[in-house]
């Protein structure tokens, strides 16, 4: 630990004003602060202060996530070998190693790409490097098909990190979450790599079994209304434990409230916002369920008469609630606002999802669109507080 | 009529090192010092010179854009040395005391004429106790107060005790209440803690209206009483003083000198030896500390640790301060701090593990325990602000220095220190005292 700091405070003086590196200051910072937190003491106000900061913070979102991140590279291996037909054979390693090999440079790539524009942006910018790519990075993969290549990753965590979130003077500053930007980046982009069913399996272009179907359960229900096919027929359990096709870290509904749980007892995402996506995505259910009648073709109808709670269990709503629309940036950002901005994400996720089968995905456009309302929500909230303040001082002059 | 008040939101920090209920007199210093820093918003102009002798209430300088408002030396003596800073800027007056105390004698105005008593307190030195919101600067003798406010509890980590501080000074109370009855023709508010039973002393005063709040710090604030008994409006003003100063203005009224000596709490888990001292402001922190070790490097607060002024070892007892606490300096680099969940450390958040253990008293220091950031996490400092005002949103008004917004988002009912708490919660470690503080001064001018 000292070796370690002696080691820092050598090599700072290269990069410190008149040193070698000079220019360079940003990513010395960036690597001795991830190693030590700086020993600065408080200069002005207050002369104690929490032990929390935006690292800690950023860390717990990723402990949150680890969940699904461990449980989708098990089912990548699992759906691999299962669409092959050798699922039975395979030991728990073999499914786990398969993931991790398909998985992780996805990671490693984003992260890279990412954090590399970060550094460069803090060298021009003459600013410390941000945490909120620790976030960011680790979701990117996550909401991925498992297919698709990684130099599209690469290119759409590009677009997140520098159109995204440093055109807008990086974290804190963005308006719309940048996982969300890179995913919707590369849907809009790559449509074929990001739908349909053959992206959401990974076969390596060997033989498959007969009857074989890698579409999800929502492309599933938007062309045939069902949501299993002969080849597998999804049920209950499948869509809880997440055994099933869909991005890497969107299946399994558990590890998903394991994250939930972490993510709302720390207190680091708002309880609010997921509560409300829920009453919204519920109100919809019921809503479509009321109505499934009036729908103009059969398929139609079959997905809109879909329980209204299994909303929930099916494709990216609990993925969506729990990491995304709890991003405190580019949501809402007083407590009022967050019930309003959540009921809306819930119901528009499930109203697209339901009535647009081209975006079978309808909580990353929901997100988005929230996402640019979210201040216009504020907005109102903060308004109503002037508005009583104004009357008050109306009565008092009166 | 008494009103109960229940403040909700708030935060109690437990420290370790709180002084003892144990009154002492201080030893005599050699030399006070009255530091014109101690007083926001005022520009100071001399009115003595080195080597004059003064008695002990006559003044050493008066404010620039009032003339009126005049500040005294607590002590007798000679002026030993006037301390200037960058620019001039005046930072103290250094006072040797006489051996044996004189006091100026000032004439008490008989009956209840107002303007004779504010006359009186300014001419005293006095009249800087009274302080008005909004700003929270020495209040302007001209205005008429809707009302004042007297805060009988002070609910800051390892504050003093009103009660204790107070206690054996029931008759100046009672004279000095009857001096704030006089000065305005709304209400006097005394704000008394409503989870203890309550003093005598405040609950005999009459002519009163007494609140009780209940509740975790900040409420004993008194921006957070006045805003939760009758929040203050645009135009409004009320002015608020604290028993300790009520105590010096009854003896005043009593005695007809100006005394400006009070009860001082010295504390902080630096020290081995925490206990009360009477003393006047201006008294050298040694003078507390005498004689006790300090290991490695400490931190001199005169004030609380939430509120107070970094005074270092060299420094002096604030005028408006009744602590001196003492805690380590935190300069050590933490490795890997942000990911090990040290339980040493002290967070409102739950992801370190400090939310497990409520009752526990913590051995803070002045570590940051994190770099400056952007405001990324919402919802934090609303827990800790008992205002109905959105924190956030008026930091951001004052960041881009848009006065209306401000005005409309309630900037009058709030000081710094209401804000406090919200920056030792803040994961971004944003400086928003000192925000607060340049939003109340830029109203402040531009009203002005």
């Amino acid at each position: 630990m000292k070796a370690i700091h002696n080691l820092f405070e050598k090599v700072k003086p290269s990069f410190t004003e008149g040193g070698k590196w000079e220019k360079f200051f940003p990513v010395y910072d960036a690597f001795e602060t991830f190693a030590f937190v700086p020993g600065h003491s408080a200069q002005s106000g207050a002369h104690i202060r929490d032990g929390v900061d935006l690292k800690r913070t950023m860390v717990t979102v990723i402990m949150a996530m680890t969940p699904a991140l461990l449980f989708g590279m098990w089912n990548v291996g699992l759906q691999h070998y299962k669409a092959l037909g050798v699922a039975d054979q395979m030991a728990f390693l073999d499914l786990m190693l398969f993931g991790a090999w398909k998985v992780l440079p996805m990671v490693v790539v984003s992260y890279a790409v990412g954090l590399g524009i970060e550094f460069i942006f803090a060298i021009i910018n003459k600013h410390s490097i941000n945490e909120g790519y620790l976030v960011s990075g680790m979701l990117i993969p996550l909401v991925m098909p498992v297919d698709i290549p990684l130099w599209m990753v690469a290119v759409s965590t590009v677009f997140a990190v520098v159109i995204g979130k440093e055109v807008f003077g990086g974290t804190g500053m963005n308006i719309l979450n940048p996982a969300l930007t890179a995913r919707a980046f590369a849907f809009f982009a790559y449509p074929s790599w990001m739908s349909g069913d053959k992206v959401w399996v990974n076969t390596g272009g060997e033989a498959v079994v007969d009857g074989y179907s890698g579409a999800t359960i929502l492309g599933n229900l938007a062309t045939t209304g069902q949501a299993g096919t002969a080849y597998a027929d999804w049920g209950i359990a499948e869509m809880i434990i997440g055994t099933i096709p869909g991005s890497i870290g969107e299946t399994s509904k558990i590890a998903i409230l394991l994250g939930a749980m972490i993510l709302l007892i720390t207190g680091v995402a708002s309880w609010r916002i997921m509560f409300f996506s829920a009453v919204g995505a519920l109100t919809m259910g019921l809503i479509f369920n009321a109505f499934a009648e009036y729908a103009i073709s059969p398929e139609q109808q079959a997905f809109m008469a879909v329980p209204y709670w299994q909303h929930l269990i099916i494709g990216s709503w609990a993925f969506a609630t729990v990491f995304m629309a709890t991003d405190p940036v580019s949501g809402a950002q007083t407590e009022k606002g967050k019930i309003w901005y959540g009921f809306f994400i819930g119901f528009f996720g499930i109203m697209i999802r339901v009535f647009n089968p081209a975006y079978p995905e309808g909580m990353m456009l929901a997100i988005l669109l929230m996402n640019v309302f979210a201040p216009l929500i504020d907005h109102y909230v903060v308004e109503a507080n002037i508005k009583r303040r104004a009357k008050r001082l109306k009565l008092a002059n009166a | 009529m008494s009103k109960d008040i229940r403040i909700k939101r708030g935060l109690d920090i437990r420290l370790k090192g709180s002084a003892e209920k144990v009154l002492s007199q201080a030893p005599v210093p050699g030399v006070y010092a009255v530091q014109p820093t101690d007083f926001t918003g005022i520009t100071p102009k001399l009115l003595v010179k080195e080597g004059e002798h003064v008695l002990a209430g006559a003044p050493l300088f008066y404010s620039k854009d009032d003339e009126r408002v005049r500040f005294s030396s607590p002590v007798s003596g000679e002026i030993a040395a006037i301390v200037r800073g960058a620019k001039r800027k005046l930072l103290a007056i250094h006072i040797l005391p006489d051996k044996e105390q004189k006091f100026a004698e000032f004439k008490r105005p008989d009956g209840s004429d107002r303007e004779a008593l504010i006359a009186l307190l300014l001419e005293s030195g006095m009249w800087p106790f009274i302080r008005q919101r909004p700003y929270a600067v020495i209040a302007n003798p001209s205005d008429a107060p809707k009302s004042i406010h007297i805060s009988c509890f002070n609910t800051e980590p390892l504050a003093a005790d009103v009660d204790f501080v107070v206690s054996g000074s029931e008759e100046d109370f009672q004279e000095g209440l009857k001096a704030m009855k006089m000065l305005t023709s709304g209400k006097v508010h005394l704000n008394v803690d409503g989870s203890v039973p309550v003093n005598s002393l405040f609950e005999k005063a009459e002519g009163i209206q007494l609140n009780r709040f209940k509740g975790p710090h900040p409420a004993g604030n008194v921006g957070v009483q006045i805003h939760h008994v009758e929040p203050i409006n645009k135009g409004e003003v009320v002015w608020y003083a604290y028993p300790q100063d009520v105590v010096a203005i009854g003896r005043l009224m009593r005695t007809g000198k100006a005394d400006f000596s009070k009860v001082v709490a010295l504390a902080g888990h630096s020290l081995q030896q925490r206990k009360y001292f009477k003393a006047l402001p201006g008294t050298p922190v040694k003078s507390f500390t005498d004689g006790q070790e300090l290991n490695g490097d400490h931190r001199v607060i005169s004030g609380t640790v939430l509120t107070g002024n970094k005074a270092g070892m060299d420094g002096y007892l604030g005028f408006y301060h009744s602590e001196i606490t003492v805690i380590p300096e935190g300069e050590e680099p933490e490795f890997f701090g942000w990911l090990i969940p040290d339980p040493t450390k002290f967070s409102n958040s739950r992801t370190l593990p400090s939310w497990l253990m409520p009752r526990k008293e913590y051995a803070l220091d002045t570590n940051m325990h994190g770099e400056e950031r952007a405001f990324v996490v919402t919802g934090e400092y609303e827990k800790v602000f008992p205002f109905d005002i959105y924190p956030v949103q008026l930091l951001k008004s004052i960041l881009v220095e848009d006065i209306e917004k401000m005005e409309q988002l309630g900037i009058y009912e709030v000081a710094e220190e209401d804000f406090a708490l919200c920056e030792v919660v803040c994961t971004s470690k944003l400086p928003v005292q000192s925000m607060v503080r340049k939003g109340l001064d830029m109203v402040r001018k531009e009203l002005s």
